[in-house]
């Protein structure tokens, strides 16, 4: 190190320099290639996508019904894996939304229809997405991304902070009042690593709800994602939900 | 499960407005989540007040050097109380330190907190406080404190000139460490906040900087009603030079804190993204009061008038006093309620954007009023032991006193 020069150290630290510069000045030509991103289903074998058909769902709420019984969800009115809103747009502008017990009550018929212009139901649930805010806030890592892209909470391992709540955009989760950690959509991850549909696709009688592995060219959701229109919920949060929806109006939030 | 609780939840369903989605009923963050913003606050602010005499060298805040050390620590003791009681598995809450999830801010605010209350606050208290603890140690005649103090001395006992010259040079590089570090702390709470994208009501870079400001201003008002309680306690003259000058510093805190909250609020006007609607239905309908009147009003523009007043007029110390402590005490109200606006406000409407929850505050529970009064009130009876413990008075004041 002795011989190594005050002018020698100026060189080399110049010609780092340069190297740098140049990098920075010949990079922003090739930055457009970074907005391609391989999705990591093309990797990564299962990866669970999941659909939902606006256009065919009647708000039967089979499935919200399906879901606590099959994941022992609480059945007080507030606390839903799964459930079912009612928009009812007039032509007035108003939009009126509504879920009753997440749909398990029923929907009462729109008041003065005369006005209704159209009307649908909305499916929600967790968004199972790429980038989820709620594992990014975990301050111990209980909820997590599985390989096969699924979002999971550690029952044992929640401190119950409630920060994920806080953090996901779709109102997904809630706090389980009898355990005291944070409760969310598992995709039915029991019965899926069984080969078994979820309870919410396994009910649904319009088909309404789809589910399957989009590592799998040929699956159905694989060709439904390929072929049809699709929109995800709160795209600008970036939170690239792997939950998509087909025939999505505008006023869904 | 705790039917009580439950209970209040089937209540509040009748009292939801518009769409809230299902899940979003009920409020995740309870009171005393807005408590711990502002003890967080409180450290932070009182500290900078220490370390304008440290390290900017104004020497005229002198008598209020070491209370502000003892105060920072004291509400430093019990900042973790209150997310660790409201956590559903507090037994589990040491994870956050032994398997951190280094992607989340609250992971990263236990060691910021560590590093905070180890390194800076606890060395540079007992920098400073070095040479009376060995004096202590070997002058005092009630046994158990002797043998405190002993303890406290660490085992040196070296109070040449030269080693207390080198404690205190020690101490000052502390102090500008502590400075950034203590902004750290509360820079970081705001950034818990801040950085949650899902809620327009907290998403805002703005965030931390508005905690920090607010923080000084909180933190120096708390100092400074103390500093005045207890020289009226201890019947000593204030000094009046250094209260002024306190007036000055937090009036500074309270207009830069206002002018940010402002500017974040003409932003949200300005820019009236998808979320408008529902955030100015929030500040127009349930956050009047907390925003609006006690915040804004009675928390902000009251003390900057009087403060205000006080640098423009020239007034008789007995009203001059008077001002200081009334804009102190409306300060400390108008922060705590900024604390709960953004904290219950935050979660007052659904991420539906379409409709707002209700929010019943306990009294007894866990989580109620009750809990957050004694975890407001504990830091001052710890403050009260520093302050029998280890007297930062000076000498003369405190034989005067005796």
């Amino acid at each position: 190190m002795k011989n190594f020069s005050r002018k020698q150290f100026l060189k080399t630290a110049a010609g780092a320099a340069l190297v740098m510069a140049a990098r920075a000045f010949s990079t922003p030509l090739s930055a457009a290639e970074k907005f391609f991103r391989e999705p990591p289903w093309k990797r990564k074998k299962p990866y669970w996508g999941y659909a939902v058909d606006v256009t065919k769902c009647i708000g039967c709420a089979r499935c919200v019904d399906a879901c606590k019984t099959e994941n022992d969800v609480p059945r007080e009115a507030f606390y839903f894996r799964t459930w079912v809103e009612r928009y009812i747009l007039r032509r007035s502008g108003e939009v009126n939304v509504d879920s009753p017990n997440g749909g398990l009550d029923g929907y009462l018929p729109p008041s003065d229809p005369g006005t209704v212009t159209k009307s649908f139901f909305v499916p929600k649930m967790c968004n199972h997405c790429e980038n989820p805010p709620c594992v990014q806030v975990c301050p111990v890592g209980a909820t997590f991304k599985t390989e096969d892209g699924v979002i999971l909470v550690d029952r044992k391992y929640c401190i119950g902070c409630r920060y994920c709540i806080q953090a996901c955009p779709y109102g997904s989760r809630f706090f389980h009042p009898v355990l005291h950690v944070a409760d969310k959509c598992t995709l039915c991850y029991h019965r899926i690593k069984k080969g078994l549909k979820t309870a919410c696709v396994e009910v649904c009688p319009t088909g309404a709800r789809m589910f399957g592995d989009l590592s799998d060219p040929k699956s159905a959701i694989s060709k439904f994602y390929e072929t049809e229109t699709l929109q995800v919920l709160k795209a600008n949060m970036g939170a690239e939900p792997k939950l998509v929806y087909k025939g999505l109006d505008k006023e869904v939030r | 499960m705790d039917l009580a609780y439950i209970e209040t939840l089937r209540e509040a369903l009748h009292k939801v407005s518009g769409y809230i989605y299902p899940n979003d009923l009920e409020l995740q963050w309870s009171v005393l989540i807005v408590l711990y913003p502002y003890i967080t606050g409180l450290v932070a602010g009182a500290f900078v007040l220490a370390s304008l005499e440290r390290v900017f060298d104004v020497k005229v805040l002198k008598p209020t050097y070491r209370l502000s050390l003892l105060v920072a620590l004291a509400f430093l003791l019990v900042a973790p109380l209150p997310l660790n009681v409201h956590l559903g598995h507090p037994e589990r809450g040491i994870e956050i330190f032994l398997t951190p999830h280094t992607s989340s801010a609250m992971a990263m605010f236990g060691f910021v907190y560590l590093w905070y209350l180890m390194v800076v606050l606890l060395m540079e208290v007992w920098l400073d406080y070095r040479r009376e603890i060995v004096e202590w140690s070997r002058s005092e005649t009630f046994w158990p404190k002797r043998v405190f103090y002993k303890v406290l001395t660490l085992g040196v006992d070296n109070i040449s000139p030269r080693s207390l010259e080198i404690d205190d040079k020690l101490g000052r590089i502390l102090t500008v460490v502590g400075l950034p570090s203590a902004l750290l702390l509360h820079g970081y709470v705001g950034f818990i906040f801040g950085s949650i994208k899902a809620n327009p009501w907290w998403s805002t870079p703005l965030m931390p900087v508005i905690f920090i400001f607010s923080a000084m201003a909180s933190g120096i008002a708390g100092v400074m009603l103390i500093y005045m309680f207890m020289c009226w306690v201890r019947k000593v003259r204030i000094d009046m030079p250094c209260l002024d000058t306190i007036g000055k510093f937090l009036l500074t805190a309270i207009i830069v804190a206002f002018s940010l909250e402002m500017l974040e609020m003409l932003q949200t006007v300005y820019e009236a993204e998808e979320h408008f609607d529902i955030i100015s239905l929030l500040v127009e309908g349930k956050l009047f009061v907390s925003m609006i009147l006690v915040q804004i009003v009675m928390g902000s523009l009251t003390p900057i008038a009087l403060l205000g007043v006080l640098q423009l007029a020239e007034l008789r110390e007995k009203t001059r006093k008077f001002i200081c402590a009334l804009s102190g005490v409306l300060a400390l109200i108008g922060i705590l309620a900024m604390r709960w606006n953004v904290v219950i406000g935050g979660q007052f409407f659904s991420k539906s954007l379409r409709g707002f929850t209700t929010y019943k505050m306990e009294f007894a529970g866990r989580e109620g009023l009750l809990s957050a009064i004694i975890l407001g009130l504990l830091p001052l009876a710890i403050l009260a032991v520093l302050l029998y413990l280890l007297p930062p008075w000076p000498k003369e004041d405190q034989a005067k006193a005796s």
